[in-house]
């Protein structure tokens, strides 16, 4: 069983945290994931910097630049990807734009993901059809697996959809947002969650988007298999204590 | 071969909807009826009454006498400077705003560099009472403070976009946010033919205005419809692909490109994005751009704000690349030169964008007695300030 399966398959009310590499510092990203696994996180979500992240509020934006700033790009991610394994058990994730995605190579990506023992990618801006096309025999081929988002608004018949083009879980968005909003659970959301959860997909579904405290995560954990925190996460992230920022920022969601 | 958009949304290798799923909903809307709502009989109505009554049109297509004899070659000059609001920006606007109102919307967001977009979206909103949001980048702000003030004076609320270079990449990327959150009511009326499928194709629809107009007169005024070249400027690439497109099937017509080539296209600063880009995703669509070998979109510099785009619409990609279109760039200084040259022999002062366009007239070699087709897509009141300060006025 592949860790993604595996990990759903054992626990609940599974953390995930997101992070873009090479923030605050080039070196920073495996001590950030050895530490966050350390601290209880179940799965990573590890964001490549892209210059123009349109479905990304000030937090990322401004971590996305500072990591690309420090010299940050898909070759010196996988170089520093080769130790992953060494250090990580837990499955890890990669998230980003399409862009720096088609100038590596789609295979050469999946490749270098296949040999970091990188499990999945969460590519926003690639669109399904592109997907199904193009990129699925080749994720397929090295072991990957695509996560796709879904918003309040995304229809039944896509949902279905999505849920037969990945194997790993489903992302929900509790509103149509960009991220590091405030999640607001109104009657609304809550009708949506339900009626995904009464769809019955076939993969489980984390919530994400907005999550950015013990408050929001327990919410969220109460309809789905459990929740994504990023910006929150990465705005804790303190330069001059990693481990200790990591540690902090940890001890609110799990015991240490 | 076919040089517009097909069924899946492309342009030969370029366009598609590259868009996160919170946008989709809006687009796929778009997609699945803005054929339908333009074909209407009674939107076309509409939009032709608005364009002849509100904006002017037809804008002349005007031969200017002193630049043909300079450039020994009839330079005709289609006058989209005279359209209300100044600038061709506006012929889309209409066309987005009555699509807008047919699927139910209530509020209007968009980008601008030069403010000229800008303006002409505050305008429609204006017109129809509809809410305005446009982002225009902090650099831009500063440079094209008239057309600011207009939008406020409009009633359009102008928000500021402070990261990356300030300028319109950065205005674009701060309305798809916009469009993100606000997913339900809201129309994003983009200013050129970027942005996913069916944008490019939606802008360049109603843009082709343009060059319908600048057929007929030209076949009235010379008894022949097809020129030897038409010449645009290319920003995103509205107004070229508005002034191009019902040449670009009649093969004998040349059309050229003109890019901001900035302090020249190896200085570093430099907008010229055929001469410096590569093929990737910008802004929702597969096209050319500008970018780093990693994928990192490269900021681009013009002096002026309405070319100052790292990329260029899938559609112009695709004549790029299959070679239907010839894309050339001019320097600030050869388009600030020419400005003034269009200024002191016709009386017309442009926009600095369409100013480029000229400025390749001095390049090109004409035998004699061709006929060349000018865009001059804007008017130059916007650019007073930079004209004064290069000029010393
Ligand atoms: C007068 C004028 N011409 C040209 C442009 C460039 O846009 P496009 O390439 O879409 O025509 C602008 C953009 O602001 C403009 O104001």
């Amino acid at each position: 069983m592949n860790r993604i399966k595996k990990l759903f398959a054992e626990k609940k009310d599974i953390l995930s945290i997101y992070y873009t590499a090479g923030f605050p510092s080039l070196d920073d990203t495996l001590t950030i994931a050895e530490e966050l696994e350390r601290c209880g996180a179940d799965l990573l979500e590890i964001g490549f910097p892209y210059s123009d992240p349109v479905a990304d509020g000030p937090v990322i934006q401004e971590s996305s630049k500072r990591a690309l700033d420090n010299g940050m790009d898909l070759k010196t991610l996988f170089t520093q990807l080769k130790e992953l394994r060494n250090r990580v058990n837990i499955p890890v994730l990669l998230m980003g734009y399409v862009n720096p995605v088609l100038q590596f190579g789609v295979e050469n990506f999946c490749r270098a993901c296949a040999e970091a023992g990188v499990d999945g990618c969460i590519v926003p801006d690639l669109p399904m059809v592109e997907y199904e096309t193009l990129y699925q025999p080749v994720f397929e081929q090295n072991g990957l697996t695509n996560i796709f988002l879904v918003t309040p608004q995304t229809s039944e018949e896509r949902i279905r959809k999505i849920d037969g083009l990945t194997s790993g879980f489903v992302y929900l968005l509790s509103s149509s947002a960009t991220t590091g909003k405030n999640l607001q659970v109104s009657e609304s959301t809550e009708a949506y969650f339900s009626r995904i959860a009464d769809m019955k997909l076939d993969n489980p579904t984390m919530i994400g988007f907005g999550i950015n405290s013990k408050e929001t995560f327990e919410k969220a954990c109460a309809y789905a298999n459990g929740a994504i925190i990023g910006s929150a996460f990465v705005k804790s992230l303190d330069a001059a204590d990693i481990k200790g920022s990591v540690q902090r920022f940890m001890r609110q969601f799990r015991e240490l | 071969m076919s040089y517009f958009v097909n069924e899946k949304g492309y342009y030969g290798d370029f366009g598609g909807a590259y868009i996160p799923e919170m946008l989709y909903p809006n687009v796929e809307e778009l997609r699945q009826n803005y054929l339908k709502i333009i074909a209407d009989e009674n939107f076309q109505e509409e939009f032709h009454h608005l364009l002849k009554d509100y904006v002017g049109r037809p804008s002349p297509l005007y031969l200017a006498g002193r630049l043909s004899d300079r450039y020994k070659a009839n330079i005709f000059l289609k006058r989209e400077d005279l359209n209300h609001t100044g600038a061709h920006k506006v012929n889309n606007t209409i066309g987005q705003i009555l699509l807008a109102e047919r699927l139910g919307k209530k509020r209007i967001i968009a980008e601008t560099g030069a403010g000229q977009h800008g303006v002409a979206t505050a305008t429609v909103c204006a017109l129809r009472g509809l809410e305005c949001v446009v982002y225009m980048g902090e650099v831009d702000i500063k440079r094209q403070a008239p057309n600011v003030a207009r939008m406020k004076m409009l009633g359009a609320k102008v928000v500021a976009a402070t990261s990356g270079s300030k300028t319109l990449k950065d205005a674009t990327n701060e309305a798809m946010r916009d469009w993100i959150n606000n997913p339900v009511d809201t129309h994003y009326i983009i200013g050129s033919v970027v942005g996913p499928h069916p944008y490019p194709d939606m802008v360049a629809r109603f843009q082709s205005v343009i060059s319908e107009e600048a057929k007929k007169q030209l076949a009235e005024q010379t008894g022949n419809g097809s020129p030897d070249y038409v010449l645009a400027c290319v920003g995103g690439g509205s107004n070229a692909m508005g002034m191009f497109y019902h040449f670009i099937d009649d093969e004998q017509v040349k059309l050229i490109a003109v890019e901001a080539a900035g302090k020249g296209v190896d200085s570093g600063f430099s907008a010229a994005t055929t001469y410096l880009g590569k093929e990737g995703v910008l802004h929702g669509s597969r096209s050319i751009l500008m970018q780093t070998h990693d994928g990192q979109v490269v900021e681009p510099h013009s002096v002026s704000a309405g070319l100052d785009y790292p990329g260029i619409g899938p559609q112009h990609a695709h004549l790029f690349k299959t070679g239907r279109g010839r894309y050339v760039s001019v320097t600030d200084d050869e388009a600030l030169q020419a400005g003034l040259l269009l200024t002191q022999m016709e009386g017309i002062i442009p926009a600095i964008e369409s100013a480029h366009a000229l400025a390749y007239l001095e390049k090109m070699n004409f035998t004699g007695g061709e006929n060349v087709v000018v865009c001059l897509s804007g008017r130059g009141d916007k650019d007073m300030d930079t004209y004064m300060k290069y000029f010393g006025l």
